[in-house]
């Protein structure tokens, strides 16, 4: 008599590759502020080249993260100070000019300037940063990325091609291609996409599709999701099917917040592991999605 | 009235020699001829360098890590189920040997009944049991339900270490004189050592079973007064850099920790990339750690480690 293996509703274990977001909470304004790129950390991999499948183009991707004073000092901080050094641009948003240094919009505070706020930072990037990168990943304070699996995620795809990839909520993150930022922008000078929506992952996404920009399929060779809108407790912890109330006991992940956003993640991605270890999945090994893969 | 102060004197005369009597039990600490510590002057034990390991020639390094193999000792409640479900379905499954030992029976769960309810006794018990069962594994690790333990990396610790020789190792704390390996933290114990242990168990006045103090030692402190007496000295497990790989502490609280104390290193200052343990972490934690531990990890980065470990089979949340 023991445990038995997984029954019910089980949760898709997920990707060992993974954005993450770790709270629920939103930036409040847009102010940007300019950041070294990744340069002064020796990053362990080729800056800007492609990872794996296809070197016929760069991967370069240019980070922009929606923050505000408030968590300047808390979380982006600690951003800046840990997976944003292995961007090859990073760049801060906020509503108010700090020596972080952030870039400044002309946007005012509020959740329904939101999807104005995200117009803006793109029309910036667009017009200072667009032949810096390859790849534009907008990400918020509380987000964790892990840069050398996005990178080579993208590195499978052209992004001369209209792509993005990852929920267009922001929660998780996501990433639009060259031609796709070409043509959102081109769809607000025009006027075929809306500038007004209270509701900016609508509004993205609706834009999106009004300018055949296509979602790219982000999840691994085994099928699973990479980004993931949620702390990883959600995805992770197997619910033990039991009779008794006391084996459903559930346990909110609270991950370290405020000061040392993302530290533990830091400290389990980068750093923690099992000296030797033969890792199970080999992202290298290509295996073929066959239709009947689950997908979350 | 001489012989009112006649007794008077007897009466002080019997209470110096009482008190003096006392004091020299006081004194008395179990310890054998420390002026003449043998091998393990050192107080603590350093995982091998990567330079000492590319010294071996491959087939020592295979060897060894044929040879360094991990009995898992896991002290369990059935009032504390979950954690014990949990240590089932997550790292123990790393062990070559996993037992887990309770107080009483659980229908749920196997587990080798010790029907004891006394800590110390009980902890007593579940060693004496693995000692007898060994096989021919030669290294030992005791857990409580709230220790999560990476077993490649205390393979790593060890491996050059030889289990014929008494080590006790883990988080080592210092209690007055007392040197000891916190239990929580996980303790480590050499074939040689446990052999010792298991002797002296006989021995009721060194080492009793139901404790002899007035107050109550820990089980922890117990077991090191025990191994005391066999020339066992407890030994903290460090990195290669010095950095302690036991905790008794979550990942949480070591980085909240590290980002007071070093605020500008918070990840680097903390904890070390090979620990062994850490303890405090609900169930659902551990399903976390699972997953951070043992796939998470970013593309492109190459270790070169000079062991291989693979994955246990009938698993997947590793």
């Amino acid at each position: 008599m023991g445990i038995s293996g997984r029954r019910g509703t089980e949760p898709e274990l997920s990707s060992e590759r993974i954005f993450i977001r770790i709270t629920g909470t939103q930036g409040p304004g847009v102010s940007e502020s300019l950041s070294s790129s990744g340069a002064d950390v020796p990053l362990p991999h080729c800056e800007g080249k492609s990872s794996a499948a296809n070197s016929s183009h760069t991967t370069r991707i240019l980070c922009w993260i929606m923050t505000g004073p408030k968590n300047l000092e808390s979380r982006t901080k600690h951003i800046r100070e840990t997976w944003a050094k292995r961007c090859d641009r990073v760049l801060y948003m906020s509503s108010v000019k700090t020596d972080f240094p952030t870039v400044e919009l002309n946007v005012s505070e509020g959740r329904d300037n939101l999807y104005w706020k995200t117009i803006r930072a793109f029309q910036y990037i667009h017009e200072h940063h667009f032949d810096e990168a390859d790849w534009f990943l907008k990400a918020d304070d509380d987000t964790f990325v892990v840069i050398e699996n996005l990178r080579y995620t993208l590195s499978k795809y052209d992004p001369e091609k209209p792509l993005y990839l990852g929920y267009m909520s922001g929660g998780a993150g996501y990433v639009l291609s060259k031609e796709a930022l070409r043509r959102f922008i081109k769809g607000f000078d025009s006027g075929e996409c809306t500038h007004f929506s209270t509701i900016e992952d609508m509004a993205l996404g609706k834009c999106m599709e009004t300018m055949k920009v296509e979602p790219a399929d982000s999840r691994d060779m085994k099928g699973r999701q990479t980004f993931h809108p949620y702390p990883p407790d959600h995805y992770l912890v197997r619910q033990f099917p039991r009779p008794r109330p006391w084996f459903l006991l559930y346990e909110h992940y609270t991950p370290v917040e405020g000061p040392g956003c993302c530290s533990d993640l830091v400290y389990l991605t980068y750093h923690l592991r099992p000296y030797g270890y033969k890792y199970r999945f080999n992202p290298d090994e290509h295996i073929e999605l066959n239709a009947t893969t689950k997908s979350i | 009235m001489l012989s009112e102060g006649g007794s008077f004197m007897k009466g002080m005369f019997m209470g110096a020699i009482f008190c003096l009597v006392l004091s020299l039990l006081g004194s008395f600490s179990p310890s054998t001829d420390s002026s003449t510590e043998d091998q393990h002057h050192h107080h603590h034990v350093q995982a091998p360098s990567k330079d000492e390991l590319k010294r071996l020639s491959d087939s020592q390094v295979q060897e060894l890590s044929n040879q360094v193999r991990v009995y898992c000792i896991i002290m369990v409640q059935p009032k504390i189920l979950v954690y014990w479900a949990t240590a089932v379905d997550t790292w123990s499954k790393h062990c070559d040997k996993a037992v887990f030992y309770t107080s009483e029976s659980s229908k749920a769960l196997e587990a080798v009944d010790l029907d004891e309810k006394d800590d110390w006794a009980r902890l007593r018990k579940a060693l004496k049991h693995a000692y007898e069962n060994a096989g021919d594994l030669r290294w030992f690790f005791v857990a409580q339900p709230t220790t999560f333990a990476i077993i490649e990396n205390l393979k790593y610790l060890v491996l050059t270490k030889d289990p014929s020789e008494p080590f006790y190792l883990g988080n080592a704390m210092k209690s007055g004189e007392l040197e000891y390996v916190a239990y929580e933290s996980g303790i480590v114990l050499s074939y040689e050592a446990l052999n010792r242990l298991v002797n002296v168990f006989q021995d009721e006045d060194k080492c009793p079973e139901r404790g002899r103090a007035l107050w109550k030692l820990s089980e922890d402190k117990q077991l090191a007064v025990c191994l005391k007496y066999t020339g066992v000295y407890a030994e903290n497990g460090e990195d290669a850099h010095g950095k302690g790989l036991f905790s008794s502490k979550s990942v949480n609280t070591l980085i909240t920790d590290s980002m007071k104390d070093n605020p500008n290193n918070v990840v680097e200052g903390c904890c070390s990339d090979m620990a062994v343990t850490f303890s405090g972490m609900s169930p659902n934690q551990m399903q976390v750690m699972m997953f951070g531990v043992y796939r998470l990890r970013p593309y492109g980065h190459e270790f070169h480690d000079s062991l291989v470990f693979y994955p246990p089979e009938n698993s997947d949340n590793d």
